[in-house]
């Protein structure tokens, strides 16, 4: 195809009606937009929940303020359905569906997703799998309690959960979920291949979009399984075969490898795209080059492939063959390797840059530095030895929120910050955001490290409460202490809500390049029209140039030519 | 005009791209790596679990393995169709390749139909997915295989509607190839499923 227009799509078309611009829409913006509020919206209950779940275990068996009673069966439901709802629902949507369609267009200078009408088949997917997921909660029996892994034969036989649609309801909504992202998988990986713009070469590519692009990689070849085991246990439950029911000749272990054969690489599918975020930010707010930017492409892509083989660390106290647990300790205890060199990256980029603490680099240093809480603590989890202790008690618990809060949550919170201005047009306010990011990061903390304590202490996760356990009653008070701080911790999000909705209407312009970056989303208007780039862009250097000695300015847009010779116009 | 001036917007959102392979390419074979994974699991799955337990043979032995091969060639034979249509697609002989896309269609029908009488017969001789671990399997995964053909014969005959009323010849005929690698990946599955399921 031979177009040779520079005439951009949108602004040649008349204004659609109401319905196509905003609702069935296939512009990859509005589509982010969409995905960024199906995961706002599947946060709040998310964040209701580990409410519930919290006051329930600092004070058991007692009313919850606002909400009453919270029997066995409700609190078992509840937690499974605070991870189902944040790993599939808040993360995946935030991280992959609103930062990847937003990004991906605009950063490799294309005017849309290369396929928009599947992006918009895959969004309103996704809108389903949450209404269906969160009708569970109201057929008879409740939602699923099976927890958030469904592990069988729990999650198998009807009898003994009670939970009949609870559980059909939540397979079903995680297999309209796994469709909506396979479908945007494929659409962000045709994108980040084909659409880019003349001159952008792979080595030129924002790292964040690496990132998306791993996290693609690995999710698309990581759900097959999960997506067949998701079938048999639907058989197993409706039309009674027995997969994994032992009596039947099935294997309830055969479960477990199929679910962490996903589940473990989607750890890194909703981390790597967080890890984009911070290290963009990095860059930007220390006016430096990103340090080693190809040995951090590499340490992605390794990180990736291990991904694949680690799997079986979840698994080290199931009764799977022993002689299995030793090479997965090798390869999980490998797999912090390239993360190690990716943090190391970030932190010598920080090392001797001109740093500014605006709200966005605010949350990514808050990222990295509680993520190395939450790798390190990984080790002790890696080592089957250890693991043995560890293995499901609340160290699991805290050391997984001190992975997933770092990449999805501060991650998020600082790509939201950093984007926002190129998403809505207009700054968000910077009291506000640094009010938001000094509460999240004290009470975030203040939850989960009473939470290694009572790991280590030997609290069981999944249990109701600990009342029966007389060796954890000296540890109460730290249950106490966490729950008070998750309270602030939820109470801490109002200042974000506020400012986001305050500064859509109310915030200060920001103009094309608020921030004074490099990369091509910058270089387009804010909010970007119809079709993204007026005229096409053409890439010229890396994304990084940052401080350049000899320039007049500090920052060199992908975009300008060489020699640069006139001053880069900025408006 | 130079490729590098080619601009890729919303005014051809299925524009071939300034890279040389088609989106539409490189869109289905991700799904069909996707595919293969899910395939892959269930495939795998069997193979362990009847390694490890004993008495799958003697269920598996109450197949119809003459009825599996049957369907086996006509599949085969959908696949050669499939290729032929393609083929005469790119000498733009128009009601060849509408006759053959109807071929298609049509053997895709006959598998599902000998699928279907296959089915009947295992039920009313009392096999039921529940009968056994091995007519789970064949169960679950002959039937989310039928599910990806009736998937491709609703592709396949949008092609053959389109073929005939002309607007497969309006710059869309390197999508029937995307079309071919779906149906080919479908007999593919099929290739790995009947030897594991039918001879073993």
């Amino acid at each position: 195809m031979e177009t040779t227009s520079t005439a951009i799509a949108g602004s040649t078309h008349a204004t659609p009606g109401f319905w196509r611009q905003y609702v069935f829409s296939t512009d990859h913006k509005t589509i982010a937009k969409q995905y960024l509020g199906i995961s706002a919206f599947m946060a709040l209950v998310g964040g209701l929940l580990s409410y519930l779940i919290r006051s329930q275990l600092a004070w058991p068996e007692k009313p919850v303020a606002g909400w009453g009673f919270v029997g066995p069966d409700s609190y078992n439901a509840f937690v499974t359905m605070h991870g189902t709802i944040m790993v599939f629902f808040v993360a995946m949507p935030l991280l992959l569906g609103a930062m990847g369609n937003f990004l991906i267009p605009l950063m490799v200078g294309a005017g849309d997703m290369a396929f928009p009408r599947l992006n918009r088949l895959s969004v309103w997917t996704l809108f389903v799998a949450s209404l269906v997921l969160l009708s569970s909660f109201f057929v008879s029996g409740g939602a699923s309690p099976a927890g958030w892994t469904g592990y069988v034969p729990l999650s198998d036989v009807p009898k003994y959960t009670g939970a009949y649609w609870g559980i059909n309801l939540w397979l079903i909504a995680l297999a309209l979920e796994f469709a909506s992202f396979l479908m945007g998988g494929v659409n962000f990986l045709t994108t980040a291949i084909n659409m880019r713009a003349p001159g952008m070469t792979f080595w030129r590519l924002p790292l964040i979009i690496w990132m998306q692009v791993t996290a693609s990689v690995i999710f698309l070849l990581s759900v097959g399984p999960l997506i067949g085991g998701a079938i048999m246990l639907f058989l197993d439950r409706t039309l009674h075969t027995g997969f994994f029911v032992p009596g039947k000749g099935g294997d309830p272990l055969l479960w477990e490898h199929l679910f962490w054969f996903f589940g473990h690489p989607e750890v890194y599918v909703v981390a790597l795209p967080g890890f984009g975020a911070m290290l963009e930010i990095f860059s930007v707010f220390s006016r430096e080059p990103i340090f080693g930017y190809r040995t951090i492409v590499y340490s992605t892509i390794a990180a990736g492939v291990l991904s694949f083989v680690v799997w079986a660390h979840h698994m080290f106290v199931s009764g799977m063959d022993p002689r299995l647990a030793a090479p997965f300790s090798v390869t999980t205890i490998l797999i912090s390797v390239p993360f190690a060199i990716i943090v190391f990256a970030m932190i010598a980029t920080l090392w001797g840059g001109s740093i500014s603490f605006e709200v966005p680099m605010l949350f990514a240093l808050g990222g990295l530095a509680t993520f190395i809480v939450g790798g390190v603590t990984g080790i002790f989890l890696g080592s089957e030895a250890a693991d043995i202790y560890f293995h499901g008690t609340y160290f699991v618990v805290a050391h997984f929120h001190y992975t997933l809060f770092p990449t999805v949550i501060f991650g998020g919170f600082a790509a939201i910050y950093y984007w926002y201005p190129k998403m809505f047009g207009r700054m968000m306010n910077d009291a506000l955001g640094k009010v938001h990011f000094w509460l999240t990061m004290i009470f975030f903390n203040a939850v989960f490290i009473p939470l290694f304590l009572l790991g280590i202490g030997g609290a069981p996760r999944r249990v109701y409460t600990f009342e029966a356990y007389n060796f954890l009653r000296p540890l109460q008070p730290l249950n106490v202490i966490a729950t008070y701080a998750a309270v602030a911790l939820l109470l801490a999000q109002l200042p974000f809500l506020v400012n986001f909705v305050w500064s859509l209407a109310r915030g200060k312009a920001a103009g094309r390049n608020p921030w004074r970056a490099n990369t091509l989303e910058w270089t387009t208007d804010s909010p970007p029209p119809h079709g993204n780039f007026t005229t096409q862009p053409i890439v010229y250097r890396d994304p990084y140039e940052y401080s350049v000695p000899g320039e007049t300015h500090d920052w060199l847009p992908q975009n300008q030519a060489e020699p640069p010779a006139v001053a880069v116009a900025a408006d | 005009m130079s490729s590098t001036a080619t601009v890729l917007t919303r005014n051809a959102p299925h524009s071939e791209g300034i890279r040389s392979i088609p989106i539409g390419k490189i869109g289905i074979w991700w799904l069909l790596a996707s595919e293969i994974m899910v395939f892959g699991g269930l495939i795998t799955s069997y193979v362990l679990l009847r390694i490890s337990h004993g008495g799958w043979a003697e269920q598996a032995a109450h197949v119809r393995w003459q009825l599996g091969t049957l369907n086996t060639a006509v599949l085969l034979t959908s696949s050669l169709t499939m290729a032929l249509a393609l083929s005469a697609s790119r000498q733009d002989r128009r009601r060849r390749t509408a006759t053959f896309l109807l071929l298609t269609v049509l053997l895709g029908v006959a598998f599902l139909g000998i699928k279907a009488f296959e089915y009947t017969g295992e039920l009313r001789e009392g096999f039921t997915p529940a009968s056994g671990l091995f007519w789970s399997f064949y169960y679950g995964m002959t039937g989310l295989h039928a599910l990806h053909v009736t998937a491709g014969i609703v592709v396949n005959l949008t092609f053959f509607v389109m073929a005939v009323r002309g607007d497969l010849w309006d710059g869309k005929q390197a999508r029937l190839e995307y079309a071919g690698l779906y149906w080919h990946f479908v007999d593919v599955v099929w290739i790995f499923l009947f030897p594991l399921l039918y001879l073993s």
